[in-house]
């Protein structure tokens, strides 16, 4: 089992050496983000908002683990079908698990890459340690990495399901549930209903244990825990909800469609 | 000798809502035979081949390999049998020995190199391991491929037009290796193919089918003879346009 996992886990690995799209998307893009919002929030805490600082560079930095996370999942999957190798995987002798084990480890990989470099940049421009976070920034961390890994399978189901049409999703989806994670303002900001929906995503309940870390330097264990419960519904759900696609998949013969895509 | 049978198909049927894309196949592939599956586009092999391979599940019939039911045992079937298609590549942008480095690690191949190297010097690529997928010629990389489908030794293997883009010389040589693996190995290998040439000389016996259903089986000299067809590009071109054959012996007739 450990073979074949890491077997998919290098293939999708080596594509990092040759590809500089590919390096840029993991490196390029989150340094990017974290400048600009650093400079904003450099501008706004000359204005008198230290806090609001401190909070949008912390939440740049989390964000992103979430978001690498569940692209590690889409884009290696995605990848398959765009040259044509998805045949090769699935007439392998591969279990289900072992193909998503070995994305859930690239995006284990992907984001502590990406958390370690925008962790020491937000150092060395913005004077902010990611560690003021405290103990919780462990349990923070985890509960997004599995967030991304939900989210991914559910878009990997659909994308399987609806080929090429459906690939918007994979940066479409985090970005949706970008402004119902309160990851740059307070929960509270938001209208009564909608403050609802939030909390029912553990990125939520992170983003505002991450808030009240660093004002406070205290944790919050009701949110860590609400975090990761929720992360276990959704882990069951998502791997069910790509299960469920597969079977459909299957059903309908997509697979040769998406081979031929 | 039902014993010698790797696969054995019965009443397969395949239904895409409306459309019967296979329809009541029944046939078995023996140990060691090439099996020709032909017909024209849309005929339903296509959709056999990822029924055989568990890709698509089957609406209603039954599909045994090695003796057992391939819902059941798909995981331990697809150990030991392989797959490649003209339409289906191996990652452009790694080289030829990482691909198949991770291939062999899927098929749980230990010290897979010896084995890497053997294949591709036996297709005559040899000197294109180091080299990057995608910079190869057309031709290289469907006997890369092939290398790649032969590094678990299967005992089954599908082929899916292997030479559609090979020239006629390396098609031939391709040919040539792929017979004698089969007799050396006694590797059972179902082959579709659109070159009648090829079928002709390369397999022990052929399945024609048109809309999804059987309609003549047997040795390419048994289906040219009950058909009275002068070779098997003619009797293609009339399954083609007619979607039947005529079968003196009553084996298969309308499709």
């Amino acid at each position: 089992m450990w073979l074949r996992i890491s077997a998919l886990l290098l293939r999708y690995l080596y594509l990092y050496r040759r590809s500089l799209p590919r390096a840029m998307e993991l490196f390029f893009w989150p340094v990017m983000e974290l400048l600009i919002w650093g400079f904003l929030t450099v501008y706004l805490s000359h204005v008198a908002v230290p806090h609001a600082v401190v909070f949008l560079i912390g939440s740049t930095i989390l964000w992103e683990v979430f978001y690498r996370s569940q692209m590690a999942i889409t884009l290696s999957v995605s990848e398959d079908i765009w040259v044509r190798n998805i045949m090769n995987i699935f007439i392998a002798p591969v279990r289900v698990p072992e193909l998503l084990i070995a994305t859930c480890l690239l995006g284990l990989i992907r984001s502590l890459l990406t958390g370690v470099i925008l962790g020491v940049l937000a150092q060395v421009f913005y004077a902010f340690d990611i560690l003021a976070v405290g103990p919780a920034l462990v349990p923070f961390y985890v509960s997004l990495l599995l967030f991304g890994w939900a989210v991914g399978m559910c878009t990997v189901g659909v994308i399987l399901r609806f080929g090429q049409a459906a690939e918007a999703l994979i940066w479409g989806v985090p970005f949706l549930l970008q402004p119902l994670s309160a990851v740059f303002y307070p929960v509270g900001i938001l209208p009564g209903w909608l403050q609802a929906v939030a909390r029912v995503f553990p990125s939520t309940h992170v983003f505002e244990g991450m808030r009240i870390a660093l004002l406070t330097g205290k944790v919050e264990p009701s949110l860590i825990a609400t975090a990761l419960g929720l992360n276990l519904v959704y882990l069951a759900a998502g791997a069910a909800f790509f299960g469920w696609m597969l079977k459909r998949v299957r059903e309908k013969g997509y697979l040769s469609r998406l081979a031929m895509e | 000798m039902e014993e010698n049978r790797v696969i054995d198909v019965q009443d397969l049927t395949k239904r895409f809502g409306t459309v019967t894309a296979v329809d009541g196949l029944s046939f078995h592939v023996a140990r060691g035979e090439i099996l020709g599956l032909l017909g024209p586009n849309g005929a339903g092999k296509t959709t056999t081949i990822q029924l055989l391979l568990g890709l698509t599940t089957p609406t209603s019939g039954s599909i045994r390999v090695f003796g057992r039911d391939l819902q059941k045992s798909r995981h331990e079937f697809l150990q030991r049998v392989n797959f490649s298609s003209a339409y289906v590549a191996l990652p452009s942008n790694l080289t030829v020995r990482e691909n198949l480095t991770l291939f062999a690690r899927l098929y749980g191949i230990r010290r897979a190199a010896g084995k890497i190297a053997e294949m591709l010097e036996l297709f005559g690529v040899g000197q294109a391991i180091g080299k990057i997928t995608g910079s190869l010629s057309s031709g290289q990389v469907t006997r890369v491929n092939l290398a790649k489908a032969f590094l678990n030794d299967p005992e089954v293997l599908f082929l899916d037009e292997p030479t559609a883009s090979l020239d006629p010389d390396i098609a031939d040589t391709v040919r040539t290796t792929l017979r004698d693996i089969q007799r050396r190995r006694g590797v059972a290998m179902i082959y579709t193919s659109h070159n009648m040439r090829e079928i002709e000389i390369l397999c022990d016996r052929v399945i024609f089918l048109a809309r999804g259903a059987k309609v003549a089986e047997g040795s390419p000299a048994e289906v040219l003879a009950r058909a009275q067809a002068a070779s098997l590009e003619e009797l293609f071109i009339t399954i083609a346009r007619d979607g039947r054959v005529r079968d003196t012996a009553g084996a298969a007739g309308d499709a």
